[in-house]
């Protein structure tokens, strides 16, 4: 098996999740459960292909993927914060109305079904980092991905200054911890949990944008296959902590391009076999750290 | 002039009046009690002046003239800010990050670390309050918990003090120091509101005293000039007697408990008891002095069955119960009142019946066949609200909404509904009031009677030296002194305490 392909559709893969990860984490650490990302996800897709053909920029796409994904969240923020509607359920809504009015609007707008690729619009182009590219395996690797999958590295860190140097991002930790002590200390309980949720809505278009016009310029229903669930799962092992977030990301991105492969192989295992295995090697490897750590602890 | 005058303050909860047309007024550089029962209203009325509450009529003047405090941030502005009863602190971040939250010092939008440190590091300083500025606050006893939110205070530069029950959690050592640290800053032209339970506090170092009763005030004294039981007298609207041993009740050759060369660790695995041995006779009541954190937690916990021994026995009435988990030592007369009711003594969001059923619900007559038995359940509820007088409106409201005097009577009911043959009453009176620690002193009182043998652990050495007829002081997980009640004080008890046993031999 070529290892090299290997690890670079694991860079592909993972890019969407680590992305949605950092937004599922913004909502963790400000204390809500965020599982519209899907949703979100899944509207920023939409967006950036339909706005990235009718304004004849991929680019253009991507910025409206990026804006519909910060009106979603403010609109996920507007039920549950102001009007106080239940969390999942809100959330719930929020996927059905992506899913349902993705299909609708593909419908009504192109007369299409199933899979929108309109002519014309062209995917982003390939990023190939000078230098590095012509480093044999590591450039293979590294280089010539889409522009989105090395905006999916910069935001880990980024989320990380974000959340721990910043003053903004301190409130929006302690708001999430313990929402009394941030309100006597006069910080604005409600005003942070809009921003966490603004702000990874953003990221969720974004990932949705890289999903649609990242590779192959097309959208199709359901493109986001449960990846926001898979995120959220790994901000929660991951204690919401950036780096082994995008960590356990890049973990299932790793098992998911291999799963892929052992399929075409032709193994004993069973395809559903295989298809689990991403998913259980993130749970298996991400109790061994957290255990490992509780150990250290002295349990 | 008044520096602070709180006039015809009136606050309506639903069903309550907290607060009805309450008058208060506060002179600069004084620190000035504020007491009352459970549920008096001193909370609310405090809430109130910080602009967490908002009141139904009436208004503040500060140095007369008139503000309006609509949240905190309005009352910080003022220089009024408070520690609440419950602190607000947040546990995953450091003591420099919790009190400088919200009033950062900022380099652009990014945390300036270096100067927050060093400012927080100078004002503990300054103030003698000793905190490592990088701790996280998880980490902190309570006591050092609460010199971060007084740091809070003095970093915001509040001017009005609200300091809302600071020494129910304390030990003697640490309320000293809280003393201290507040007649600095009144020295220093700071003002202070300070509310207790403990009339002994009130004396030691309250100017003027203010007493609420059901939401209305009662009056306000002269400390200096006033005896305490008049002030108790005035919190509860009827002479207290104060609870009087009877002559000692034991039975001393016939121990009920006996805790033989116990050690055991404690969460992080440090040896946190070291070789811990004491009986409990019949009708005794043992109490054990020490300043929190010296193993009294991991002592509990391991008579409790919480937490198994490294080494050594535990027996119960002649049977060893070393091993055993906690129904079966409850199953052989084991009762316990534990050190913390919000989280381990009861479910709050449960129904008071459900509660009081939680050690017995299995077999009759509460459950048959594995179904519980509605009808028994709320008789058995509702004669325990009657022997031990809760106040609530029946047996299915939840626990949550009772006052704290009241949680803690449904403790007590659960646990004392059948005499046990031990008890260990870990901070029985912690945050009541006069009238409810008079209950639950009675009711130990009554059950040592009755020949159970209770082991009482309490930060509170007044309350220790009261009921107590042998004390053992514990340090460092080991037990450093046994007194009799004749021969005990709280001078020698404090030097036991502080681990310093040769001084405090007889002369
Ligand atoms: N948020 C609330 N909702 C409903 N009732 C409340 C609320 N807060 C307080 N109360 C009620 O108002 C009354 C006064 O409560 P408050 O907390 O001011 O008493 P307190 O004097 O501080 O008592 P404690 O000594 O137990 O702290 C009580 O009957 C209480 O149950
Ligand atoms: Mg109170």
């Amino acid at each position: 098996m070529d290892i090299v392909s290997l690890l670079d559709a694991t860079l592909r893969i993972s890019a969407p999740l680590i992305l949605v990860g950092m937004a599922g984490l913004l909502s963790y650490q400000v204390g809500l459960i965020n599982i519209a990302l899907e949703g979100m996800m899944l509207s920023g897709a939409f967006a950036a292909v339909v706005f990235g053909y009718e304004l004849g920029s991929t680019w253009l796409g991507v910025l409206m993927a990026i804006v519909v994904g910060a009106a979603l969240g403010a609109l996920f923020a507007l039920a549950v914060i102001t009007l106080r509607a239940n969390l999942i359920v809100a959330g719930l809504a929020l996927n059905f109305l992506a899913t349902g009015g993705t299909a609708y609007l593909m419908d009504i707008l192109y007369n299409q079904s199933g899979t929108l690729a309109p002519e014309g619009l062209r995917k982003l182009p390939a990023v190939t980092i000078p230098l590095l590219e012509d480093i044999p395996v590591l450039g293979e690797m590294l280089s010539g991905h889409s522009p989105l999958v090395y905006v999916s590295w910069v935001m880990v860190p980024l989320t990380s200054i974000f959340l721990y140097r910043m003053v903004v991002g301190g409130h929006i930790r302690a708001v999430g911890e313990h929402p009394e002590a941030a309100q006597t200390a006069g910080i604005s309980v409600q005003g942070m949990q809009y921003l966490a949720l603004i702000l990874g809505g953003m990221l969720c278009g974004l990932a949705g944008a890289h999903l649609s016009v990242g590779d192959l310029p097309l959208f199709r229903e359901r493109m986001t296959n449960d990846r926001g669930f898979i995120a959220l799962a790994a901000v929660y092992f991951a204690a919401a902590r950036p780096r082994l977030t995008a960590v356990a990301c890049l973990l299932f991105g790793f098992f998911e391009a291999l799963q892929f492969r052992l399929q075409l192989r032709d193994t004993a295992l069973p395809n559903e076999f295989l298809q689990m295995l991403p998913y259980l090697m993130v749970v298996i490897a991400l109790v061994v750290i957290s255990v490992r750590k509780e150990w250290r602890k002295g349990w | 002039m008044a520096y602070l005058k709180m006039a015809g303050i009136t606050k309506y909860f639903p069903g309550v009046v907290a607060n009805s047309s309450v008058d208060f007024e506060v002179e600069e550089g004084e620190i000035h009690a504020l007491v009352g029962e459970n549920g008096a209203g001193k909370s609310t009325l405090m809430k109130i002046l910080y602009g967490m509450e908002k009141s139904d009529a009436g208004e503040i003047f500060l140095h007369g003239q008139p503000v309006t405090i609509t949240n905190p941030q309005a009352a910080i502005k003022l220089g009024i800010d408070m520690v609440h009863q419950h602190f607000e602190l947040v546990p995953s971040l450091t003591v420099a990050e919790n009190v400088t939250l919200g009033y950062e010092p900022r380099r652009g939008p990014f945390v300036d670390r270096q100067t927050m440190v060093e400012r927080v590091r100078r004002l503990s300083e300054q103030f003698g309050l000793q905190v490592d500025p990088g701790a996280r606050v998880s980490s902190l006893s309570v006591g050092a918990q609460q010199r971060v939110e007084i740091l809070k205070l003095l970093y915001r530069d509040a001017r009005l003090l609200i300091l809302d029950e600071p020494s129910a959690v304390l030990t003697p050592q640490e309320v000293d120091d809280l003393f201290e640290v507040l007649r600095r800053l009144v020295a220093e032209g700071r003002t202070a509101i300070f509310i207790t339970h403990k009339l002994r506090e009130v004396m030691a170092i309250c100017h003027r005293a203010t007493v609420l009763r059901a939401g209305r005030v009662i009056g306000t004294v002269r400390v200096t000039e006033t005896q305490p039981e008049t002030i108790a007298q005035m919190m509860v609207g009827r002479d207290l007697e104060m609870p009087r041993r009877q002559t000692s009740h034991a039975t001393p050759d016939r121990p009920r408990l006996i805790v033989c060369d116990v050690h055991a660790a404690d969460d992080r695995g440090l040896p946190a008891l070291r070789g811990i041995s004491f009986a409990v006779n019949a009708g005794e009541i043992a109490g054990l002095a020490g300043v929190e954190g010296n193993g009294q937690t991991e002592l509990i916990q391991t008579l409790v069955g919480l937490r198994f021994p490294e080494r050594g026995d535990l027996v119960l009435d002649g049977r060893t119960i070393t091993r055993e988990r906690n129904r079966t030592r409850r199953e052989h007369g084991l009762a316990v009142i534990p050190e913390d009711r919000n989280h381990q003594g009861l479910s709050l969001p449960s129904a008071l019946s459900e509660n009081l059923i939680a050690t017995r619900y299995q077999g009759a007559p509460f459950s048959r066949w594995g179904v519980l038995v509605p009808g028994e359940i709320r008789r058995f509820a509702q004669r325990a609200i009657r022997d031990f007088d809760v106040r609530v409106r029946g047996p299915n409201v939840a626990v949550k909404t009772l006052s704290g005097g009241n949680a803690q009577k449904v403790v007590i009911a659960r646990e004392l509904a059948q005499p046990p043959a031990v008890l260990i009453a870990a901070q029985p009176t912690r945050g009541l009031d006069v009238g409810a620690t008079q209950f639950v002193h009675n009711e130990l009182l009554r059950l040592r009677e009755q020949q159970t043998a209770i082991l009482l652990i309490s930060a509170d050495l007044d309350e220790l030296l009261a009921l107590s007829d042998r004390l053992l002081v514990i340090f460092e997980g080991a037990l450093v002194g046994e007194l009799d009640r004749s021969q005990a004080t709280r001078e020698r008890l404090g030097l036991l305490m502080a681990g310093r046993a040769g001084e405090a031999a007889p002369a």
